[in-house]
């Protein structure tokens, strides 16, 4: 029994090390999402040209179009001198807000009169448009807060727990974690049965004296504990090279990884089940990851969706160990809290084991 | 007789894949005349497909010249020349008529000669009721028929069939050749690439290859001339045929040996004189192409003197019980029941999807039967499937071992599979790689092996523990001469021991080996019976000595008119 167990793990794990599509699995997603999670979707927005209509032409129009154009986030201003030409400009994403300064701008401010700036942004881009309308606005209330006697200014004063600097990787990182465990989780258990399939190697491995469970337990152990390697290699990346906190405790943090580990083995073993080849695993993993990792409030909060939706996020796991990533990274999250959002996973992670196996033994033949 | 002009023509061809690798083709040199049946010969890795391909101008030579019809291959119009690879030559997931009209769409066919057209070919191939099914669910030998078709939508000068024989059963390729025939009497150049060697000899014109070299070119009565009246049969009764064979392996002045049915078919070196009691048979190809390879491998099998020797039992060692399976409404296998004793080589014969792998299947485990039982080494299939599965060894079709793996790490997975620890699989690792000279290549990826070598580690793989009872699905097709009779050298010498074997197939070399046969036809058994008494029974006063092709084809023929006259 045990020898046949350590045959068909070592065997697993050959299989991954020596297949040429298992090692892609392997790295290069990993990689990759630390090189665009980490650097490119930045939540910061920078290097923007904004486009000045100034139709005033008076001292204070041009003292904002300075304080603008000296912003750090500015890189370039770009003169317009007519509507048409300000269309023109949102249109083909040459700026993504235009700024107008009506007739009489400078006048008005010269003469205490509340002064008005229009700013025209665009609305494909709606988040980065908010984002430069705040840095406008911080822009417009120095300038006003200068030009006015009352020193003292009145308004909500913004903490943000946990993350106060809203610092965007402090946000992202934690859940890249996340993201790569279930990526190499699912692809390496999905090509783990259709790869025997297409290779012709299933009816050589179900003619040998080992047993279902066996099969199943060699297929499921490599993959687990590359998805450990992998977590534990990001975890001391992102707390050290990114310096995101790493606040919580990290025993439970494991406890967690192992049960979502598993609860992905069991989706990855269903995929692969299902599939005949390796490319049906292959696009099969993405039709389960892509909407599991939408579901699991990465991209959107969970809160924020429909109904029928935050029911249906309770089924995935990814949706339970994202908590759990942030909890420990950011939160501090104690331990009854990290376990309420543990044990579903256990829940998902014996369901989906259980029904693998079923199907691996209805697909047997 | 045969047109002047050649329609295809390689001078000094070699190909290579890779520099450190041996050329693929070596310095090639040939006709492809019209009018004629030219066979390309050789086992599975000669090149037949790289030459193929390279008149088909799909790839590129690296010297000498390849003509097409009067220009360089790759220039060729492709219009005149009909290819049918020997895969993925059909759209599985489209129908007959809509494989057909795809090709006639490629292939520029003008629509109006379309109907005609489909209607002739329809005819010709016997495919005209089913031509709503998809080609996917075509039997092999169907679906070569429509491969066929398919490159014959527009009259070829030059016809290239990669292979057509592979996957399909005796009666089939017969079949497919008559109509290859009539092509040929068109006045088509057709070249017709084949493994099997008793093809070859069907053929007006014969390229032989092996490891990329041309061996012979021409008619192969020239070739099997070299081989005349040194050929020669002895009987030997039941199991004494495989000492027979032993001891003539063993003599110095015998080239070859070979079991054929109940008797030792061999091959004398050139000027010796015959054993006692030897009978004159005439010369076949094999015979001379195995004589220009160096003659069959000598020596015994060492593989058998190291095997544990299996208890004497009266049990059967494989039983079948009114095995039946059904897949939904389809009876794939009905009724079958045989008992094979220990120290036997038992084979189930019959044609694509007639039931021979769906029994087999349930024999090893693979399937579970819809009713009745099978028992293997005494372990009912059904109750102790892990004993049982413990207690066989098996083979499959195509090598099935983990190519991304060393030889090492596969032949440590299979021992350990079969739970072998320690000791006990250092030492079974050992023997296997003495016994198969694995030694230089344990570090090596097994896919990358050299096929011979597959065959050993596949063989290896399956008897590392020692198994009573071998299960081999077509072990040797494809395979070259000398590497079939090493194999079955090891077979023999293992039935020596009391291993029983059972295998299927529908590759008459290797149903020689056997001792009894079952041959089974529309998911019944329809006779039984050693390779000799299933000639016997099919001979007739006009053939009075049937090979046991014919003898399979006359039993299911008859079998047909049986069905139909129910």
């Amino acid at each position: 029994m045990l020898a046949r167990l350590m045959a068909i793990t070592i065997k697993e794990f050959w299989a991954i090390l020596r297949d040429p599509r298992a090692r892609i699995i392997l790295i290069m997603p990993p990689l990759i999402q630390l090189f665009v999670l980490g650097f490119a979707t930045t939540l910061e927005v920078k290097n923007i040209a904004v486009g000045i209509y100034d139709r005033d032409g008076g001292r204070w129009s041009i003292e904002m179009t300075q304080r603008i154009a000296g912003s750090p986030n500015v890189v370039a201003i770009l003169p317009i001198s007519s509507p048409e030409e300000m269309r023109q400009a949102i249109d083909r994403q040459q700026t993504i807000a235009v700024v107008s300064f009506a007739q009489g701008f400078s006048a008005d401010v010269a003469a205490g009169r509340p002064a008005v700036v229009q700013a025209i942004f665009d609305g494909r881009k709606s988040n980065a448009a908010q984002i430069v309308l705040g840095y406008l606005n911080t822009i417009v209330a120095d300038l006003g807060a200068e030009l006015s006697a009352t020193p003292a200014r009145t308004g909500a004063i913004v903490n943000h727990w946990f993350n106060p600097n809203l610092l965007y990787l402090w946000f992202t990182m934690p859940g890249l974690v996340v993201i790569i465990t279930t990526i190499s989780g699912l692809g390496l258990t999905a090509q783990a049965v259709a790869r025997e399939r297409e290779l012709g190697t299933f009816d050589q491995l179900m003619v040998s004296p080992l047993r279902v469970p066996e099969i199943l337990i060699g297929k499921v152990i490599p993959p687990v504990l590359v998805g450990f390697i992998n977590a534990t290699i990001y975890m001391v990346l992102i707390s050290t090279l990114f310096g995101v906190p790493l606040t919580g405790s990290v025993p439970f943090f494991y406890i967690s990884l192992l049960l979502y580990l598993l609860a992905l083995a069991g989706v990855g073993l269903l995929v692969s089940s299902l599939s005949q080849t390796q490319q049906q695993a292959f696009l099969g993993m993405f039709l389960v990851a892509v909407p599991a990792i939408l579901l699991s409030g990465y991209a959107s909060p969970v809160d924020n969706m429909p109904g029928w939706l935050r029911i249906l996020a309770q089924g995935d796991p990814t949706k339970h160990f994202l908590i759990v990533s942030e909890g420990v990274f950011l939160k501090d999250m104690t331990v009854p809290d990290l376990w309420a959002n543990t044990w579903p996973l256990a829940v998902i992670a014996i369901v989906t084991l259980g029904v693998s196996s079923a199907l691996f033994r209805a697909r047997m033949e | 007789m045969a047109n002047p002009v050649p329609a295809a023509v390689l001078s000094n061809v070699s190909r290579r894949f890779g520099k450190a690798r041996a050329p693929a083709l070596d310095n090639i040199s040939l006709e492809i005349r019209p009018g004629l049946m030219t066979g390309l010969v050789g086992p599975d890795g000669a090149g037949k497909t790289t030459l193929i391909r390279l008149l088909a101008g799909l790839i590129d030579h690296d010297e000498g010249e390849v003509t097409v019809l009067g220009k360089p291959a790759t220039e060729a119009d492709r219009k005149r020349i009909g290819y049918m690879p020997q895969r993925f030559g059909l759209y599985e997931d489209l129908s007959v008529i809509e494989n057909l009209r795809l090709y006639a769409e490629l292939r520029g066919l003008p629509t109006g000669k379309w109907d005609d057209r489909f209607a002739e070919l329809l005819r010709f191939t016997d495919l005209g009721a089913f031509t709503e099914r998809l080609a996917g669910r075509l039997s092999g030998g169907m679906k070569q028929k429509l491969g066929l078709a398919c490159a014959l939508v527009e009259t070829p000068e030059l016809l290239l069939l990669d292979e057509p024989g592979v996957g399909v059963d005796p009666l089939s390729r017969r079949e497919l050749w008559a109509m290859v025939r009539k092509l040929t009497e068109a006045g088509i150049a057709v070249l017709w690439s084949t493994a099997y060697l008793d093809e070859a000899e069907k053929c007006e014109e014969v390229f032989l290859l092996s490891e990329g070299r041309l061996i012979h070119a021409g008619p192969p009565g020239d070739l099997t001339r070299e081989a005349a009246g040194r050929c020669f049969r002895m009987r030997g009764d039941g199991p004494g045929k495989r000492r027979l064979l032993a001891g003539l392996v063993a003599d110095p002045a015998i080239r070859d040996a070979t079991i054929q049915g109940a008797s030792v078919r061999f091959l004398t070196n050139a000027g010796a004189s015959p054993p006692k009691g030897a009978e004159p048979v005439p010369a076949r190809f094999e015979d001379a192409f195995v004589d220009r390879l160096g003659g069959g491998p000598k020596g015994h099998s060492l593989l058998a003197e190291h095997y544990r020797a299996v208890p004497e039992n009266d049990l059967p060692a494989i039983e079948a019980h009114q095995l039946t399976k059904r897949f939904g409404p389809f009876t794939a296998a009905n009724g079958i029941d045989f008992k094979v004793p220990r120290g036997e080589i038992f084979g189930l014969l019959g044609p694509n999807g007639a039931g021979k792998s769906t029994t087999f299947k349930m024999l090893c485990g693979l399937l579970t039967p819809t009713s009745g039982d099978g028992r293997v080494a005494g372990h009912n299939l059904r109750h102790s499937r892990s004993a049982a599965r413990r207690s066989l060894g098996y083979m499959a079709q195509k090598f099935s071992l983990y190519g991304d793996l060393s030889v090492r790490q596969n032949l440590n997975f299979f021992a350990g599979a079969y739970g072998l620890t320690g000791a006990k699989r250092r030492e079974a690792l050992g023997r296997m790689v003495e016994i198969f000279h694995l030694g230089p290549y344990l570090r090596q990826n097994a896919g990358g092996l050299p096929l011979g070598f597959k065959q050993r580690l596949s063989l290896a793989c399956a008897v590392m523990h020692e198994p009573p009872t071998l299960f081999l699905d077509e072990p040797t097709s494809g395979v070259d001469p000398i590497v079939r009779r090493e194999f079955w050298s090891h077979i023999n010498g293992l039935v020596e021991k009391g291993v029983t074997v059972l295998v299927t197939t529908h590759f008459m070399e290797e149903a020689e080996y056997c001792d009894r046969i079952l041959v089974i036809y529309r998911a019944e058994q329809i006779a039984l019976g050693s390779p000799d008494v299933l000639k016997r029974d099919a001979a007739t006063p006009d053939r009075p000595d049937p090979t046991l092709e014919e003898a399979f084809i006359s039993l299911i023929e008859a079998s047909e008119s049986k069905d139909e006259a129910a």
